[in-house]
């Protein structure tokens, strides 16, 4: 069932090296420590260790040190001098040093950095981990991930080899770019003269498109995601997948062979093959019957293990099948989805609203309702005045006053916004653009300009053919293209943007969506000559999403792939999802 | 060597005290020493020269110049006087130049005569103007005293720490004392002033007359008194040309001497060897053109100056210097004494001397050794040559010393090594510190009790950041104490250059920096700022997270801009923050909009209140709402503060002209009031629900009612009441009411929605009754729902409508509904053939 590559698809680079990099590092810094004898959480509460030394692992937020200050207060006060050491992975920020000096502990710990910045959670999926950036860039305005983004771009490119194209676009992915060609530039040498391995880099901000990430998922591993929360590449199957009364932790990867085969396909299909699959298993059983004493032994020792393993593996998938079915299958369900695809086509807008009103007034879920708000503000390019003020009303009716920040902050990202009488936008416009023009360094900044930013939603979808003209039915067993994604409703925006490029290798001809994108100066290309470059190579494509991807895009990107002969590699500062990133933009009481 | 005892002069039968040059000074002084007022630091410090002081011959209108030149004589600074007059100058513990002044405002300088602060000595001191002033060194610090022209004494124990004590009058004081000087006893300084042949001891109590023990008669007046470094022994010289040594504490006499020098000597420095010594006192008296040492011996030591000389009192000797010369005068210490004494057999001489025979290939050296070893004594041999080689201040006689004990620890089992290394290493630095150029001649004993923390601080004051390093790293310091903190300053200096341009400067610091552990880049990019270089201490701290994060590396131009972007401003931020007053700063940041969220996330985080004040100045009135929001339900916890900081919030949205969050900001206020009510009288929690928990809630609870009133109260649209009643009242399966509900009047949501939810709750019984009054157009679906395909599928033919057709035939399942599924089909074939 899963498709096969084409028999020329290139190689996918070995990304065990990064965890391998990582590891020695660690080890290194933990060694300088000496015996680390229990690994704790870094949780608000006091760590019950008599231990000399303590060691904190984290990520540079605020937070954080404000609890290794509490620790160390608390010690101090209780006086015991302890030695501590903070690893900041994978950078330190100055500001929680900062946190510590006011804290008055600076002169207690000591710090030390983790650059490992790339998890590869699959082969061709590598992860920052950093959920926080998309909150962080796309909402306050803070580029310092900017620096970690380039530097793991620095790191890639050491290990393997120059990107002879790039392409991006996005502000932030023009930093990025910007900031990590500064840093070849001053390493130059390094990397010159050494084969590339891949071929091209893509770089996207998820505020290009929002809509894809806010569509409900409907690939395998998507729906997974929606219903289970797949973290760090591994989920936790509850009880009611794993039929037992136990919870279990699976990784989800490439090397489950059942899971390799239906992660990308849609969900109306993955029932059928599972099992077909469960039948070919019980095949391979029965072959048991009628072997002879020497066949048996063979299969026991050779094939039984494997079979076993994936007898496992098929049960846990069944069982996760299962229960998304309970959860989605109703006529709920259906009903979102097809208003859903209403929106992104564009029509019955008035029915729509009113079943987001209805989602509202039934207080299904919060996160839900307002994920179907945005995606209706950003279809129609913001809600009219009279839905916008009736939605929220009932929004905050159902789901408490604090969520009136929420929409503060949904508006400041240009999530959830007001139509604005033409005239005006234009004026706001002009401002914005005359304060970019005039300070420097408003230019570096103004995330902020999201406000008057139209999303045009619309007009691209028209002109990149995203809706997809079906006659008949769609055969979602026999997808042709990437909309099949979204039950071929919808090709994903992002990835649309991608194929175009790739297939022009510019943004020749694409000037009016970049410019309908509000992208026209975010959008770049870098070609450098190289004839090093193997044909193998220009056809591996490594594809940075800032801010967050889906795995919805990734399945999209890995059957361009397969149809083009590609191979896609991801890298994301976080595997998202419409779930997460609504509760980034969410105000919840503390 | 035979005469190198040449210059020994015995005082008394043991005792000698040798008198040598330490520099031959350069400094080309144009006038006489006398008119200048004068102040050297102890511990061979700076010497500081303020020329033209205030004399009456003088015109007014000239400036006068204050100079500061090192020990040996090298200029440090020069600058115009332009402040009033000076009565004294005098150097702080820290190397600072106190000069006090007739009004009693003391001004601080450092070493190279960079003005530091000034503080006055209070307004008695301004009223009565200061007569004379003698700054002084505690325990605690730096100490001035004023003698005031009311004859009142003000004095401070710390400059550091100003602390102003009026001492209490002199009964009977009309004119100036004839001398005074103050005492340290007890960590407490007194002041010791003599009236005619009086002596009076002020505390900060009383003032007391005191009397010399054996103080020999005829005495009418006291002309020059001195008190030891350590403030334990007092000399005291009248007018008879007696002078009379003794503790400080005047309760014992050491010895007497009379000079019979009756004119008021210019100078008199009492001091006491520090090591403990047979012989511990002595006391110099110069006058204009003699130099007297005194002790307990029927004769003196005269020396004759052929200059103006000035006497600088330190620990185990006295400095003297003119315009030529630099020399130290103290007592030869014991261990040179023993070496060098002319016929010593000392077992350190017998030492030396065996070493230059053995240089000498002479067999002599052999009976030396045995001699000294014969008597068991080499160990003492070999430690004497090492003591007094600290003592020597030639190197050569330090080499040569060091030789001979090396030269006998050869012969010796056991001998621990560290005294001798230790000592090598410590004439390397004190001989390198003495260097000429450097011009700190310590002695031995004074290195001792400053400690090389301190001397490491004194040169970094001098701004000798590299020999600092060197000698941090010959003595192996660990890094933080020593070389990281030398940088440091460094660093801190060098941001400090204005002629350099920023980023010479920031790459210097950087490659000199590095990665050097325990420097804390914060604080240079602190000082940077301090100057007036924000771009600088940007540069800094920038240089230092570059290098930091992939080795050290050259900066360029573009990276800066953007690194900068992202790390360099927050420190900036934090800088400035502690810099500016709160108003200057947000302006500052205004135009800084990257700066500004950076600071606002912080903010956020770390300092609301500030947060607020952010969005005050800015007129933010939006986020200003959004704060309080914040506030209402994050910071609050009583109801009442909710409710105010709920409206603060809403008078902010108005004035933002977001009249929809503020109307909703108003009915959260009324909802929580509501809600407090509804607790006080039904019990229960309500608080923090939202409205529609709320009134679900209180549906559950049976008061329909106040439901109803509270749905009215605030305007509840009748689709969501409707969806709210239904919900909870199937949740209570109260199917009476629900139906009662269902009949109040007709249902704006249909009823659907009924059949939906009775048969979540799985009452079919329930939804049978409602699925009949569900209208014609979604009437197949509740069919469908409550389970009967058959008469859905009639509906549905009925309706003649395909979509509803196969949506029937899609519940059609297996052998149960073949009879129905067969009709739909049929029925189907007929409306394809109309």
């Amino acid at each position: 069932m899963a498709f096969p590559h084409r028999p020329d698809a290139p190689e996918l680079p070995d990304f065990s090296m990064l965890k391998r990099l990582a590891r020695d590092q660690l080890i290194y810094l933990l060694e300088q420590q000496h015996e680390v004898d229990k690994l704790y959480k870094v949780e608000n509460k006091p760590a019950l260790s008599s231990s000399e030394q303590l060691c904190f692992l984290v990520r540079p937020r605020i937070k954080n040190m404000r609890y290794i200050a509490s620790l160390v207060n608390a010690d101090k006060l209780a006086g015991r001098t302890r030695k501590y050491k903070v690893i900041f992975s994978p950078q330190k920020f100055y500001a929680c040093e900062m946190v510590l000096e006011e804290e008055g502990i600076y002169g207690d710990v000591s710090c030390d950095e983790w650059a490992f910045s790339l998890l590869p959670l699959d082969v061709d999926l590598l992860s920052m981990e950093l959920p926080e950036f998309f909150r962080d860039y796309f909402l306050e305005g803070d580029q310092r991930w900017i620096n970690t983004v380039a530097q793991a771009l620095h790191l890639l490119s050491t290990l393997y080899g120059p990107f002879p194209n790039c392409y991006g676009i996005g502000r932030c992915a023009k930093m990025a770019y910007e900031l990590w060609r500064n840093l070849e530039e001053e390493e130059d040498g390094e990397t010159k003269g050494r084969r590339p391995e891949i071929g091209h880099i893509f770089l996207l901000d998820r505020d290009v498109d929002f809509v894809t990430a806010l569509c409900s998922q409907v690939v395998y591993e998507g729906l997974v995601d929606d219903t289970f929360r797949i973290k760090c590449g591994s989920v936790d199957f509850g009880p009611e997948v794993t039929s037992s009364d136990k919870s279990l932790k699976v990784l989800l990867n490439a090397d489950d062979k059942v899971f390799n085969e239906i992660r990308n396909e849609h969900f109306s299909n993955v029932f059928g093959f599972l099992s077909q699959k469960a039948r070919n298993l019980q095949a391979q059983y029965d072959r048991r019957r009628g072997m002879d004493i020497k066949q048996m032994k063979n299969f026991v020792s050779q094939e039984l293990k494997g079979l076993k393993q994936e007898h496992r593996l098929l049960s846990l998938h069944i069982g996760a099948c299962e229960s998304i079915m309970k959860k989605k299958t109703k006529q709920d369900f259906q009903e979102l989805i097809k208003t859903e695809h209403a929106l992104l086509e564009g029509f019955n807008i008035r029915e729509s609203t009113s079943y987001i009103e209805e989602h509202i007034d039934r207080q299904v879920s919060p996160i839900e309702s307002l994920r179907l708000m945005c995606l209706l503000s950003i279809t129609e390019n913001g809600l009219i005045p009279k839905d916008y003020r009736s939605l929220k009303t009932q929004y905050l009716q159902s789901y408490g006053p604090e969520h009136l920040l929420t929409f503060s902050n949904l508006r400041r990202a240009g999530l959830l916004t007001e139509q604005a009488p033409g005239d005006t936008l234009t004026a706001v416009e002009s401002k914005v653009s005359k304060l970019v023009t005039d300070k420097a360094a408003g230019k570096i900044t103004d995330a902020f300009s999201s406000l008057a930013k139209r999303s045009n939603f619309r007009a691209i979808s028209k002109k990149l053919n995203l809706i997809p003209r079906v006659d008949g039915e769609y055969d979602l067993k026999v997808p042709r293209d990437m909309a099949y994604v979204f039950s071929g409703a919808y090709v994903p925006l992002s990835c649309r943007i991608i194929e175009q490029v790739l297939e022009r290798r510019s943004w020749q001809g694409l000037d009016e969506v970049v410019r309908l994108l509000n992208c026209s100066d975010f959008a770049f290309t870098d070609m450098t000559k190289e004839d090093k470059a193997s044909s193998e190579s220009l056809r591996l494509i490594l594809v940075v999403f800032l801010g967050g991807c889906t795995f919805s895009e990734i399945s999209a990107l890995r059957f361009l792939g397969r149809e083009k002969g590609y191979r896609f590699i991801f890298l994301t500062t976080a595997v998202t999802n419409s779930a997460r990133l609504m509760e980034a933009m969410s105000e919840v009481k503390a | 060597m035979d005469c190198y005892t040449a210059n020994w002069n015995p005082l008394g039968d043991s005792a000698f005290y040798r008198k040598y040059e330490l520099y031959s000074m350069d400094w080309d002084l144009k006038e006489e020493l006398r008119d200048c007022l004068v102040a050297a630091a102890p511990y061979g410090g700076p010497i500081a020269l303020l020329r033209n002081p205030w004399r009456k011959e003088k015109a007014a209108s000239v400036r006068p110049v204050l100079d500061i030149y090192s020990a040996s004589g090298m200029p440090l600074a020069s600058l115009l006087w332009k402040s009033g007059p000076v009565v004294s100058l005098g150097w702080s513990a820290e190397e600072e130049l106190l000069c006090v002044q007739e009004d009693g405002a003391v001004l601080v300088y450092g070493l190279h005569g960079d003005f530091r602060r000034h503080f006055s000595m209070g307004n008695e001191v301004l009223q009565n103007r200061v007569l004379d002033a003698r700054i002084f060194h505690t325990e605690f610090g730096s100490g001035v005293a004023i003698l005031t022209g009311a004859h009142r004494f003000t004095l401070s124990a710390n400059v550091g720490d100003l602390k102003l004590r009026r001492m209490p009058e002199v009964p009977g004081l009309q004119s100036a004392p004839s001398c005074w000087t103050v005492l340290c006893q007890d960590r407490v300084a007194h002041i010791l002033l003599a009236v005619g042949p009086d002596l009076y001891l002020l505390d900060h109590a009383a003032c007391s007359a005191v009397t010399p023990p054996g103080l020999a008669p005829g005495v009418s007046s006291f002309l020059q008194m001195a008190v030891s470094f350590t403030y334990r022994h007092l000399a005291l010289f009248t007018d008879t040309g007696y002078i009379w040594m003794g503790t400080a504490s005047l309760k014992e006499k050491l010895c007497e001497f009379n000079c019979n020098i009756r004119a008021p000597p210019k100078q008199m420095v009492c001091w006491c060897v520090y090591a403990a010594h047979s012989k511990e006192r002595a006391v110099v008296v110069a006058w204009e053109r003699r130099l007297m040492v005194v002790g307990d011996a029927p004769e003196s030591i005269q020396f004759v100056l052929d200059e103006d000389s000035y006497l600088v009192p330190e620990l185990d000797g006295v400095r003297i210097f003119s315009r030529s010369t630099h020399e130290f005068l103290h007592e030869v210490p014991a261990a040179s004494e023993e070496i060098f004494k002319i016929a010593s057999m000392a077992p350190g001489a017998l030492l030396l001397e065996a070493q230059k025979e053995y240089e000498k290939e002479s067999q002599k050296a052999d009976e030396y050794l045995r001699e000294i070893q014969e008597l068991g004594q080499l160990t003492q041999a070999v430690q004497q040559c090492i003591e007094a080689a600290g003592h020597e201040h030639q190197p050569d006689m330090q080499k040569s010393l060091l030789r001979a004990a090396s030269f006998g620890k050869c012969f010796l089992d056991r001998f621990p090594p560290d005294s001798f290394v230790h000592m090598c290493q410590d004439l390397r630095v004190l001989n390198a510190v003495r260097d000429y150029h450097i011009g700190i001649p310590l002695t031995y004993s004074q290195y001792k009790q400053l400690t090389i923390q301190v001397l490491l601080d004194r040169l970094v004051l001098r701004r000798l950041y590299p020999l600092a390093i060197q000698i941090c790293e010959y003595l192996r310091l660990p890094e933080v104490q020593g070389v990281s903190r030398i940088l440091a300053h460094w660093a801190c200096y060098k941001v400090q250059q204005k002629d350099v341009s920023d980023e010479d400067v920031a790459r210097a610091i950087n490659q000199k920096l590095g990665d050097t552990p325990g420097v804390s880049y914060s604080d240079i990019a602190a000082r940077a700022y301090g100057c007036g270089r924000t771009e600088l201490a940007i540069k800094v701290w920038v240089c230092w997270s570059m290098s930091h994060a992939q080795g050290s590396r050259p900066l360029r131009a573009g990276t800066l801009i953007w690194v900068r972007a992202r790390l360099g401003v927050f420190t900036v931020l934090l800088h400035l923050k502690n810099e500016l007053n709160r108003g200057d700063f947000f302006m500052t940041l205004r135009n800084q909009p990257m700066a500004l969220s950076l600071y606002r996330q912080f903010c956020k985080h770390q300092e609301l209140e500030t947060l607020k004040d952010l969005y005050n100045q800015d007129d933010n009135h939006q986020e200003l709402g959004s704060f309080h929001i914040r506030a209402s339900y994050a910071a609050e916890e009583r109801i009442e503060g909710r409710v105010a900081a709920l409206q603060t919030a809403a008078d902010a949205f108005y004035k933002a002209k977001n009249e929809f969050a503020a109307k909703a900001t108003e009915d959260q206020m009324r909802l929580l009031r509501l809600q407090r009510r509804l607790e006080d009288e039904l019990g229960g929690q309500f608080l923090d629900l939202s409205l529609h928990d709320t009134v679900t809630t209180l549906i559950l609870g049976g008061h329909n009612k106040r439901a109803e009133q509270l749905a009215r109260d605030f305007r509840i649209p009748d689709k969501r009441l409707w969806w709210l009643k239904l919900t909870a009242l199937a949740d209570l399966e109260d199917w009476e009411e629900l139906e009662k509900f269902s009949k109040s009047k007709k249902s704006p949501i249909g009823y659907l929605p009924f059949v939906e939810i009775c048969m979540k709750q799985h009452n079919k019984y329930e939804a049978k009754k409602y699925a009949s009054r569900v209208g014609p157009e979604q009437k197949v679906k509740a069919l469908l729902l409550v389970g009967d395909v058959a008469q859905a599928a009639d509906v549905a033919i009925e309706h003649r409508n395909e979509a509803e057709l196969s949506l029937v035939l899609s519940h059609c399942t297996g052998a149960t509904d073949g009879a129905t599924a067969d009709k739909i089909q049929r029925a189907r074939a007929q409306a394809q053939k109309k």
